[in-house]
């Protein structure tokens, strides 16, 4: 029996060709990928074990998710990609896959023998790298460290798009077998530009060295250190070489600071909306933010540190957010963070009321009215930042970032209104009209509370409306979103203590999500979704900002029809993500300079992970502070401000 | 009986299996699955579903029996029962489970217990059916011959 390293007596899977028969080397990637499978189902359980060791892979099963989850934490960096089911006793696949991305942050394959597009679509927002229907085929399988390197590789761009650093450390790539870079494109750093979402096939096979790379794990020290170093030699004169040596953190490169750097000036700028410091940040990171359009990495952590900057914003908590989100990385690629940032921002209030039952999360919050302080200035304040930040961020509100910037403080609120129902609109996709359009309303009224957010909600309501059968009024919504908090509440307890805006945002989101797929049980169409698109297309008179939502909406339209066609057929849905990719790509071509990606939007929801607990933070302020939602009249704001 | 004799009919049955919808291509992947090292692979697999189907029919049964069914509970299970049939090719299990799915859909209760009916049978044959191939197989085995390998 000499099977045990797949020499050359392999199976006779016709895969088993494509490997290399000899020794498994553990360099010899991807031989050797350390793959963890978690399914209820013994059977398939058995045959994924199969197949992964077939292909040569590492494999360790568990048939609980609480197994899995203690696997995978007690080795952080014992695992290279994680294969989930969907549909599990114990854990919902999805949940499994948030916990994993905020802790662990490695890439999830989701699978399931649901092929509904709204299953597919909830695995694209969580944040699923990929999604395999069952049957699985040994041929799915075999591609998956793709995944691995894919990650990696969006972790170094957004090395490499920290803008201000030099070039040079750009080519370290330690030694690995690049067996598998069919184009040795060393250049490709030089593609700094380039989105991180998905679309970017196995061409960048030469990252494979990147795999080996330890990851920097921005603790609250570490990120206290950073801050400090920062505010020392002044934000707009801080340069990752002389944080660097300001922190004097032995095993600390200047890549690792400048990609923090870099998503930490990403919050900042996003904060100085909040607060009062914007303007002399709002420049200086226009011009650099331009250049990184591709990295949204976890702004999570950044919101957090602009928070913090703000002041308002227990350093401790924020670091800690800011550690957890920071350390996730731009795998989720185009994750619209300004998206979600905006809608936590706006939406603060919503989350107050609607996450009520969110007792962990509570706890977790450390300074209520901070929070809310800084929730509440921020609507008002955020707008330029918003824009600052939409902008960077990019690919979601592109168009709209671009809009808004032109127009100043009514745009930015335009601006804003477009990311919620942007967001909301993407979110929708895999929900029923009804449902949709009472969450988007409801959604859409707390954030845009305070007064600028007047000039926002008239427009958001005014969208919505425009709607007609799609969106109920307003009203509704804190009960609706409820329960899907129910669900986020329980974020990992070492997560984020902080409730700042990204949280709530991407709770809500998550809410909506979560609601969306228990509400819609029967219903799988994507029909109704669409409808929402076209109804945003409806009020023309609208600015083209909202034509340009309809535009991209559209490609998102065909984005999330590719899931279910794609998922129809066994085997294939491991090009679900390519597809989307690929539509991804056309719909940014449809908007000149915009890369409004709805698809790829959806994909960085997991970075909100560390918003959910900032979130339950943040509700919980919220609570303590009172009816903040009371302060904000959400009718009858007027549309007028908001200049085309 | 030869064994070339037996490796004909075993194949012949196989064939015929696949014909009429009993097995479908998974079936297959996971006879290629089959190697030196793992020569039961097939049998344990297949042995593995039998045993997980037949809880989960007697869960079914039982969830279905309720004066109020949890239709969510019957449909995860029929989710489940449909991914491991699919996982390993027992075709008309997993289509008689995705007829049943639209059914616990609907809530409707009746028409659930005639699938599950439907299911219950399909599953005996496919049961049946598998473990006759596999006496043939084993019969070659005994016989000093090798299994055929069928390609897809």
């Amino acid at each position: 029996m000499n099977l045990g390293s797949g020499q050359g007596s392999m199976s006779t899977a016709s895969s088993s060709g494509a490997w290399k028969a000899g020794d498994v080397v553990p360099d010899q990637f991807p031989a050797g990928l350390r793959v963890l499978v978690v399914d209820d189902d013994p059977t398939c359980l058995m045959i994924l074990e199969k197949m992964l060791r077939t292909c040569l892979y590492e494999v360790t099963k568990c048939n609980r998710a609480e197994t899995a989850l203690s696997l995978l934490r007690g080795n952080k960096s014992g695992f290279d990609i994680v294969i989930s089911d969907v549909h599990m006793p114990d854990m919902d696949g999805f949940k499994l896959l948030e916990h994993i991305g905020l802790e662990m942050d490695l890439p999830v394959i989701m699978m399931s023998a649901d092929d509904g597009k709204h299953v597919v679509m909830k695995g694209v927002t969580h944040g699923a790298c990929d999604y395999l229907i069952k049957p699985v085929r040994i041929e799915a399988l075999k591609n998956i460290w793709q995944h691995v390197v894919r990650k990696r590789k969006n972790e170094w761009k957004d090395l490499e798009q920290s803008g201000s650093v030099e070039d040079g450390d750009r080519q370290q790539k330690p030694s690995e077998d690049v067996d598998y870079s069919s184009s040795a494109n060393e250049g490709n750093w030089k593609n700094s530009k380039r989105r991180k979402d998905e679309e970017d096939d196995a061409e960048e096979r030469d990252d494979t060295s990147t795999l080996k790379k330890p990851r920097v794990v921005w603790s609250v020290e570490l990120h206290q250190q950073f801050v400090a170093a920062v505010n020392q030699l002044g934000i707009d004169k801080a340069v990752p070489k002389k944080i660097l040596e300001l922190m004097n953190v032995p095993g600390l490169t200047r890549e690792n600071v400048a990609s923090h750097l870099q998503k930490y000036r990403l919050y900042l700028r996003r904060l100085s909306g909040v607060s009062q410091h914007q303007n002399g940040l709002n420049n200086s990171f226009m011009g650099p933010q331009e250049a990184t359009f591709g990295s949204i990495s976890s702004l999570n952590g950044l919101d957090l540190q602009t928070l913090a900057v703000a002041g308002q914003l227990p350093a401790q908590s924020l670091a800690t957010l800011q550690a957890a989100g920071l350390g996730r990385s731009t795998g989720k690629s185009g994750l619209p963070m300004p998206l979600v940032d905006q809608r936590n921002l706006f939406s603060f209030e919503a989350p107050k009321f609607r996450y009520g039952e969110g007792q962990q999360q509570q706890q977790q919050l450390s300074n209520s009215s901070k929070q809310m302080n800084l929730l509440h200035g921020i609507p008002t304040t955020m707008e330029p930042k918003q824009l600052a930040t939409l902008r960077h961020s990019a690919q979601s509100f592109g168009s709209i970032n671009m809009q808004v910037n032109a127009h100043g403080n009514d745009s930015s609120s335009l601006l804003m209104q477009m990311a919620q129902p942007h967001s909301r609109a993407q979110i929708l996709n895999e929900t029923t009209g009804n449902h949709v359009s009472r969450i988007a309303s409801s959604m859409g009224q707390p954030v845009l509370s305070n007064g600028i957010a007047g000039g926002l909600l008239t427009r958001n309501v005014i969208v919505e409306n425009g709607r007609g059968a799609g969106f109920n009024p307003v009203s509704q919504g804190p009960s609706v979103v409820e329960f899907p908090m129910n669900h986020t509440a329980e974020l990992p307890g070492n997560s984020f203590p902080l409730g700042t805006n990204p949280g709530i945002s991407s709770i809500q989101s998550k809410g909506l999500l979560e609601e969306v797929s228990s509400e819609i049980k029967g219903s799988r169409g994507f029909v109704p979704s669409y409808d929402i698109f076209n109804e945003l297309h409806q009020p023309k008179s609208q600015d083209w900002e909202l034509q340009n939502v309809g535009l991209t909406f559209n490609a998102s339209q065909h984005a999330n029809s590719i899931p279910g066609n794609l998922g129809s057929e066994h085997g294939n849905t491991h090009n679900i993500s390519q597809h989307l990719n690929t539509l991804v790509d056309s719909s940014s071509r449809v908007k000149t300079e915009k890369i409004l990606d709805p698809c790829c939007e959806i994909t960085p929801f997991p970075e909100h992970y560390v918003q959910e607990d900032l979130m339950s933070a943040l509700l919980k302020q919220q609570e303590g502070i009172g009816p903040v939602e009371g302060e904000f009249d959400f009718d009858g704001y007027s549309m007028d401000n908001i200049p085309v | 009986m030869e064994v070339v004799q037996m490796q004909r009919r075993f194949v012949e049955y196989a064939a015929s299996l696949f014909r009429e919808g009993f097995l479908d291509g998974q079936f297959t992947q996971l006879q290629q699955l089959q190697d030196e090292s793992n020569p039961d692979f097939v049998v344990e697999v297949v042995s593995l579903f039998f045993e997980d189907s037949e809880k989960l029919l007697n869960d079914l049964s039982r969830a279905l029996d309720q004066q109020n069914v949890d239709f969510k509970r019957v449909d995860s299970h029929v989710h489940q029962l449909k991914g491991s049939s699919s996982s390993i090719g027992a075709q008309r299990v997993k289509n008689a489970c995705i007829a049943f799915r639209n059914y616990c859909e609907e809530q409707n209760t009746d028409a659930c217990l005639s699938c599950l009916q439907q299911v219950k049978q399909e599953y005996s044959l496919a049961k049946s059916k598998l473990e006759t191939l596999f006496r043939l197989e084993q019969q070659i085995l005994t016989a000093g011959g090798s299994i055929p390998i069928m390609m897809e």
